[in-house]
């Protein structure tokens, strides 16, 4: 999947991530904030990169704020700015077990 | 007269020689005389320097108002510009507003730290390793105890109030006009007032004598001191405590009642307390359907009283109310206008010195927590990152003195699980509590083995502590440890004065 657009995804309510992807970048280049750093930062970030590389995304400039959301909420919102950013409709939702 | 003649002179106590004449009568009226012969001096330095403070002794706060406080900056900054230093500042508790404490504490004007609890940018500096000596966390009634046993000594206390008079008869409102601040109960100041070696008032409402009702009686009051502003009116006190609408919180409060409900300790006569914070507060409006449902009353509540347990005082359903603190404005009202809505201070309240402290008179209590592991030991005072963000309150003395301790906690905050093998800080042993209600079902303390079996034929989801701590890390993962280094910033003391936990600098 290629990027070729700013995109954002999510909010920065309480318990919600906000995920804005960018095109360029040497990889994925990410930046994130969080309120859970230093407990979840590791985490988080394991989460946001295999969800990119699980939609074949090679190159990209990330920058996630993080409130405190669950894995499931990152996955999501990194996958709906992932396919803003590319331009797609034909979204893909199964999850993998 | 010749003293000499009767017998055992000397050894009659307070006897101070024959009669020589008494002082000369003093004829102006009792209004003029309130204005030349009072206990008023002219400005806060003065004040201070007529208490003899000097360098190395122990000033003392309350915190009755809250995140509006201005006295303790106020009175920092002037003993700052007086050059005194090497204090000890014991306030029963510290707060966001506190902030500038930092810079006194780098300047060396203030060298120790006694509080109940620590927010906010202080606490962070604090977290960071910004004072040599450790800070020292006490419960409410561990502070009293430490008060009242003399183990620990205030020089001079500077107790902010909205009302007083001329000679230092000092309350929580003021009943002369409707203008001005107003905190409630002034429980905490009380002790401080009757122990201190000296005791200044600072007030922004100076009435006519007597300020009856008052909070501090005039006895234990040395100087009177008048200021334009005491407080942000905003910050000491808002109109009524939100009664949370967050569907989490409700869920667990309308759980919490249930197992009040059926605990064996909801009978015709019952006492209660429900601590801060929105879950146990909301714990009051299901309990009250309960209550009237049964026809069931109270004989009292204690606390930390809101606006809630006023409403259901005034509907008959609460007997009398032991108030420490009032959380709010319509609580501060009902001090000021119901007959029993009754004063007390932190002795009363939660002194374990104190055989009767009311504490001990409590059938059940309902306690907030920021973490409780599967020992059910509690943490209110550091986060999740380890960072200071908390005070001990009542927590430890009320769980130990109600016969049944109910904490509430939401099983996990956004990413942050509420039960975790080892608390950050324990703050209440896990043995002086008895159940664990979240939104996601109730943990029994296994001592409590006759309490389990009824609340589980109550039909009520009881679960293994264990196993509420695995469904909130199935859900949130597991949290990385805090990384600390070596340095002690913080001792713990338990509501006896033993050293229960320690909190360390956190790595930066």
């Amino acid at each position: 999947m290629q990027i070729v657009q700013p995109a954002v995804a999510g909010t920065m309510e309480s318990s919600d991530i906000m995920i804005r992807i960018e095109p360029g970048g040497a990889g994925v280049e990410l930046s994130l904030e969080s309120s859970v750093l230093s407990q979840f930062g590791k985490q988080i970030e394991s989460v946001i990169r295999g969800s990119l590389a699980e939609l074949g995304v090679e190159s990209a400039r990330v920058t996630a704020v993080d409130k405190g959301a669950l894995d499931c909420t990152v996955r999501a919102r990194v996958m709906t700015a992932a396919y803003r950013g590319a331009g797609q409709e034909n979204h893909s939702w199964e999850v993998k077990v | 007269m010749d003293i000499g003649c009767i017998p055992h002179i000397d050894e009659i106590s307070a006897q101070h020689g024959p009669f020589c004449g008494g002082a000369e009568k003093r004829t102006h009226s009792f209004f003029e005389r309130m204005r030349y012969d009072n206990k008023i001096v002219h400005s806060l330095r003065e004040a201070i320097e007529k208490t003899g403070l000097r360098d190395g002794m122990a000033i003392s706060f309350h915190h009755h108002f809250r995140n509006g406080d201005y006295i303790v900056n106020m009175v920092l900054e002037e003993i700052a510009r007086m050059g005194i230093k090497n204090l000890t500042l014991a306030a029963s508790s510290l707060t966001t507003i506190h902030a500038p404490l930092i810079g006194h504490i780098q300047n060396g004007v203030i060298t120790h730290i006694e509080t109940s609890g620590l927010r906010g940018r202080l606490a962070e500096a604090v977290s960071g390793g910004l004072m040599d000596f450790p800070v020292v966390f006490r419960s409410h009634g561990g502070r009293a105890a430490a008060i009242e046993s003399r183990e620990f000594h205030i020089d001079v206390a500077f107790l902010g109030a909205p009302s007083c008079d001329p000679y230092g008869n000092a309350n929580g409102y003021n009943r002369d006009e409707e203008s001005g601040s107003c905190c409630g109960s002034m429980g905490y100041a009380k002790l401080d007032a009757l122990y201190a070696d000296k005791t200044v008032i600072i007030t922004d409402h100076i009435v006519r004598f007597p300020n009856a009702p008052f909070g501090i009686p005039e006895s234990n009051v040395d100087y009177v001191v008048q200021v334009d502003s005491i407080g942000d009116p905003g910050g000491i006190m808002s109109g009524a405590t939100r009664f949370t609408t967050n569907p989490k919180e409700l869920l667990i409060a309308k759980m919490a009642a249930e197992v009040i409900e059926q605990s064996g300790y909801f009978y015709d006569g019952f006492s209660m307390q429900m601590g801060s914070g929105g879950a146990s507060l909301a714990t009051a409006r299901f309990l009250r359907e309960k209550m009237l449902q049964k026809k069931l009353t109270a004989r009292f509540a204690l606390g930390g009283i809101t606006g809630q347990i006023v409403e259901m005082h005034e509907e008959g359903l609460i007997e009398k109310i032991l108030d420490v603190q009032s959380f709010d404005l319509t609580a501060a009202n009902s001090l000021k206008n119901n007959r029993f809505h009754q004063q007390i201070d932190a002795s009363f309240y939660a002194s374990y010195l104190n055989h009767g402290a009311a504490v001990n008179q409590l059938d059940f209590v309902v306690l907030s927590a920021l973490e409780v592991d599967t020992d059910f030991n509690v943490n209110v005072l550091t986060g999740s990152d380890g960072v200071i963000r908390g005070a001990i309150g009542g927590h430890p003395d009320t769980a130990a003195g109600a016969a049944l301790s109910i904490i509430v906690a939401p099983l996990m905050r956004g990413r942050i699980p509420s039960i975790v093998r080892h608390v950050n800080t324990v703050v209440t042993p896990g043995d002086t509590v008895d159940v664990m209600v979240t939104d996601q079902g109730v943990a029994v303390h296994p001592r409590r083995a006759e309490l389990k079996a009824r609340l589980l034929s109550a039909g009520l989801p009881v679960y293994d502590i264990e196993k509420l701590r695995e469904r909130a890390e199935r859900i949130v993962g597991a949290p990385e440890p805090i990384r600390y280094v070596d340095k002690i910033v913080g001792v713990v003391m338990y509501r006896d004065n033993t050293v229960i936990d320690v909190i360390r600098q956190v790595q930066g």
